[in-house]
């Protein structure tokens, strides 16, 4: 890596100690306003797991194993309207596919030497926005050997209380009020804006999220189904290809 | 005995959820072997976290100026005035998380259902 694609503030490394350590600083940092948003979050799947007429266990197994929250909304209502097995596969798949660049970039940050593979094969199937967030927010400030450890530690409370979240929703879902169920849709857009609105500082992220946030609504409107991997392709080269291009004038100046 | 236990309701919905994990999965696993194949020198991996982000990005975007689900029955301008007001409250108070999503949540409330 060269010093100026390094995350500011790469230097100040602040280690736990230990892994247990690590494992305990994730979870206090997801326990709290984190973990209640996402479990808030998917208040809203549970009740629409019990709208389609399923068990709360489906809703519960739906959760735990697949773990983000578009994909699972997506085939639900494709169930309710009984569409084949192929036609959840790919609409699920589409909906996810912004998790292979996620996983690809969050990789070198959980990654330690020594570690075997499969700890990072099982890791990745709690990689979601809040973690992911929290952990390349953090991670560069954690030795090595810790990161992985932390992300654990953050993955499993988030996990647990969108468990309680769905469980909750099933069961509450006639009993909300509409203006109360409104604002529990609108918290989860709203948290994730705020999430990377803390990113402003680091200018390839900056110029990444602005550039997305403006080119996101605009290419839904050109394709719904393919706008956000457009929005992801264009709007992030050109963040990628400005922020080396500012970078370069600015070490020429020196 | 298995065409029995598939006729049962509650198999078909799991048989899917098990497939749509399986997609999820799908791409997660495909990150994890395609980093361990990328050089890492940083220049790769710069390029799709950008990429990453922008694409969060667009989908907020997208979820507050053009939601799908029940937010569609609440107007544009209170959706934008409600997320700007988060924003405010959000630096005002150096970064309260609870405080911004709260504000953010609760104006959205107040102007759908008093105006």
């Amino acid at each position: 890596m060269s010093p100026r694609s390094r995350p500011a503030g790469h230097e100040d490394i602040e280690g736990y100690g230990s892994r247990r350590a690590a494992v305990i600083g994730g979870m206090r940092d997801s326990f709290g306003v984190p973990s209640i948003v996402l479990g808030a979050s998917f208040v809203g799947f549970g009740a629409l797991v019990r709208e389609a007429g399923l068990t709360v266990w489906h809703g519960l197994f739906s959760s735990a194993t697949a773990w983000a929250l578009p994909g699972q909304v997506a085939l639900v209502e494709l169930y309710s309207v009984g569409a084949s097995v192929l036609a959840v596969a790919l609409a699920v798949a589409l909906t996810n596919a912004r998790l292979l660049p996620m996983t690809i970039a969050i990789m070198p940050l959980l990654r330690a030497r020594g570690r075997p593979r499969w700890q990072y094969y099982l890791a990745a199937n709690w990689i979601a926005v809040t973690g992911w967030a929290a952990q390349m927010r953090k991670a560069p400030h954690l030795p090595e050997a810790e990161r992985l450890s932390y992300f654990g530690g953050f993955a499993a409370v988030l996990w647990t209380s969108t468990l309680f979240g769905t469980a909750a929703g099933f069961f509450l879902a006639e009993s909300v009020p509409p203006s109360v169920s409104l604002g529990l849709v609108f918290l989860n857009p709203i948290y994730f804006m705020l999430v990377f609105a803390a990113e402003w500082r680091q200018r390839s992220r900056a110029l990444a999220l602005a550039f997305g946030a403006v080119t996101g609504p605009l290419m839904h409107l050109v394709s719904p189904d393919w706008g956000l991997l457009l929005t992801g392709f264009l709007a992030g080269s050109l963040a990628f290809a400005i922020d080396r291009a500012l970078a370069a004038r600015a070490e020429r100046r020196t | 005995m298995i065409g029995e236990a598939m006729r049962e309701p509650w198999v078909w919905p799991l048989m899917l959820m098990l497939v749509g994990a399986a997609a999820t999965y799908f791409w997660r696993g495909l990150g994890v072997y395609l980093a361990g194949k990328m050089s890492p020198d940083g220049t790769l991996f710069a390029w799709v976290s950008a990429v990453a982000y922008a694409l969060l990005a667009g989908l907020i975007a997208r979820m507050i100026v053009m939601p799908i689900g029940p937010l569609e029955a609440t107007a544009i301008s209170h959706r934008v005035g409600a997320a700007v007001l988060a924003l405010a409250v959000f630096f005002l108070t150096r970064r309260n998380m609870l405080l911004g999503v709260t504000a953010g949540c609760v104006t959205l409330i107040l102007l759908t259902f008093v105006t």
